[in-house]
């Protein structure tokens, strides 16, 4: 029995080790060709699933935790990207740019879920896919472009801080709805899902310095085992309460602030970067790579659509910080890009009839954009000269009068 | 000193710019974990950088020291981000102040005002954290932290 159970541990760690080494691969190859390694773990994850070239069996249980682990640090690391202040002036700053935002990108989701026959759920999910860009992405672009001093950055932050706001109430909504039965109980469960994130937003907001105080005396190894021990926790009991496990583990860091918000998001990188490649192999193991081809048409669809969209909120975003012409076009094309929450929205999916249909579909649409994105942002200037109309820049004061 | 404007960047730091009196437009991106970037604007589209230079923390001690800055703001600085309430401030030892010739201790500055002196300016020299027994002379700058009201005091201390 023993040699039985150690020659299964055994395919396990090969196969593991395999995954882990292929994935390590993929992620060398994207950051020599400068993009997000993304959809490279999402193609892997087609090849390695049902359907692909090499099937794996033991190690997908593995696989499947090691996912659900990936998604609750991945929106850990979201909460934790920004302080409280920062959260506070975006919401400000942010509202009108937030809104056009979420008009342009989440409701052409919204309406081609609708459009397919989808149920109200599932497109309220493809909304959600198609609505947050990612920050991941984008940050990275910024930096790689050495475009953290234009003048139409912080107005992108900004927007990247609303979206993450936005994303503290649709998590919950969204949970309820998918899991509610029908429309009157779905209502209560969204009331409750949002009496509860007010509740513990203000408490965190209140009382989470207490908390960030408290986890900071302790040194880097018990304070990586408290967090991971807290976000595990946290995800459970909102999981339990029907409100979404990511959400749950959002709000933890949503809650670290100060000093230890730094540390943790420090030591926490490395074991996210794990289990999210983790999360996005095995997101992707749902697709069947014969139907990918078919959710191509959507996708692109959806790209021209949404891209459109983030050009407009970046246009409007930027616009309101007096940036010019080109660097409305700028901010627009960065912000196409949509990557890490666009897959955990679509994750969010399982258990309805829609969620590999879904997963196709989300997939197709992050491989697209998390590729154009880019390279729209790249060569924004084409996209200028393609546009008729003045090209002068403005004089300076009018430009830092807004600023 | 030229008026600085300083940025919020979200999730990645602050960005502080200012403006030359020969028309330079001036930035620099000072990232959370302590890397910095200093740029320089386009002349024609002040939207965009042309000159982007990426610095770890001790190249941009260096160029700071290089450029004439001193490690006493440096520090200074780091301290008025950290902890609210508590400011730093330079204070001259005026030419009739009682307290010129006497020492640190003599002064029984902390225990009249909790604030304490980091730090000595004479001429160029700077003397960092002084003792008790260090002795005032009058035009010495003394660099002070403490609370904005402890600081008020020290400073009428020392002028009288």
């Amino acid at each position: 029995m023993f040699a039985a159970v150690g020659s299964e541990v055994a395919i396990a760690f090969i196969e593991i080790g395999l995954i882990a080494i292929v994935l390590a691969a993929l992620a060398r190859l994207a950051s020599n060709l400068g993009v997000t390694a993304i959809p490279f773990y999402l193609i892997a994850g087609l090849g390695l699933g049902d359907g692909g070239v090499a099937d794996i069996g033991i190690a997908e249980d593995f696989v499947a935790l090691g996912a659900e682990i990936g998604v609750l640090l991945l929106l850990l690391t979201l909460g934790l990207e920004y302080t409280g202040e920062e959260l506070r002036l975006g919401l400000r700053t942010g509202t009108v740019p937030g809104l056009v935002d979420a008009g342009l990108n989440f409701i052409p989701g919204l309406l081609v879920g609708l459009a397919l026959g989808w149920s109200v759920p599932a497109s309220i999910l493809l909304g959600g896919v198609t609505w947050i860009s990612s920050s991941g992405v984008i940050s990275k672009v910024l930096s790689d472009l050495d475009r953290l001093g234009y003048r139409e950055t912080p107005s992108i932050l900004n927007l990247l801080v609303i979206e993450d706001l936005a994303m503290a109430v649709y998590l919950p909504v969204v949970a309820a709805v998918v899991s509610g039965s029908d429309a009157a109980s779905t209502v209560v469960t969204v009331a409750i899902a949002l009496a509860v994130v007010a509740v513990v937003l203000v408490a965190a907001m209140r009382w989470g310095h207490l908390m960030s105080a408290g986890l900071d005396r302790g040194n880097n190894e018990v304070l990586l085992l408290a967090v991971f021990g807290l976000t595990l926790l946290v995800g459970g009991l909102a999981q339990q309460l029907q409100i979404s496990a990511a959400f749950g583990a959002f709000l933890v860091g949503l809650a670290l602030s100060g000093p230890v918000q730094h540390r943790v998001s420090a030591l926490i990188e490395p074991l996210r970067d794990l289990f999210a490649a983790i999360f996005f192999l095995f997101f992707a193991f749902q697709i069947n790579p014969a139907e990918l081809p078919g959710a191509m048409i959507p996708a692109l669809l959806l790209l021209v659509v949404t891209g459109l969209g983030k050009l407009g909120s970046g246009w409007v975003a930027a616009g309101r910080a007096g940036v010019g012409r080109r660097g409305r076009l700028r901010a627009g094309t960065t912000l196409v890009a949509r990557g890490e929450f666009s897959v955990v929205i679509a994750s969010l999916a399982v258990g309805l009839d829609e969620a590999s249909e879904l997963a196709t579909l989300a997939a197709a649409y992050v491989l697209l954009t998390a590729v154009v994105g880019p390279l729209l942002a790249k060569n924004s200037e084409v996209l200028d000269g393609l546009l008729p109309g003045r090209r002068r820049t403005l004089p300076p004061e009018v430009r830092t009068a807004d600023v | 000193m030229a008026e600085v404007r300083e940025v919020k960047l979200p999730g990645v730091g602050v960005r502080l710019e200012f403006d030359t009196a020969a028309g330079e437009q001036v930035a620099v991106v000072v990232h959370r974990g302590g890397r910095r970037e200093l740029m320089v604007y386009d002349s024609d589209d002040p939207d965009i950088c042309t000159t982007v230079m990426h610095l770890t923390p001790s190249e941009a001690r260096t160029l700071s020291e290089a450029l004439g800055g001193s490690t006493v703001t440096e520090v200074s600085r780091v301290v008025e981000q950290r902890i609210e309430g508590l400011a730093i401030d330079w204070v001259e030892v005026a030419d009739d102040s009682s307290f010129a010739d006497r020492s640190i201790a003599d002064g029984m500055f902390r225990t009249r005002t909790g604030v304490s002196v980091v730090a000595v300016i004479r001429g160029s020299e700077t003397v960092a954290a002084p003792g008790p027994d260090f002795v005032f002379t009058s035009g010495d700058v003394a660099v002070v932290v403490g609370t904005p009201a402890g600081i008020d005091q020290v400073r009428t201390l020392l002028s009288s």
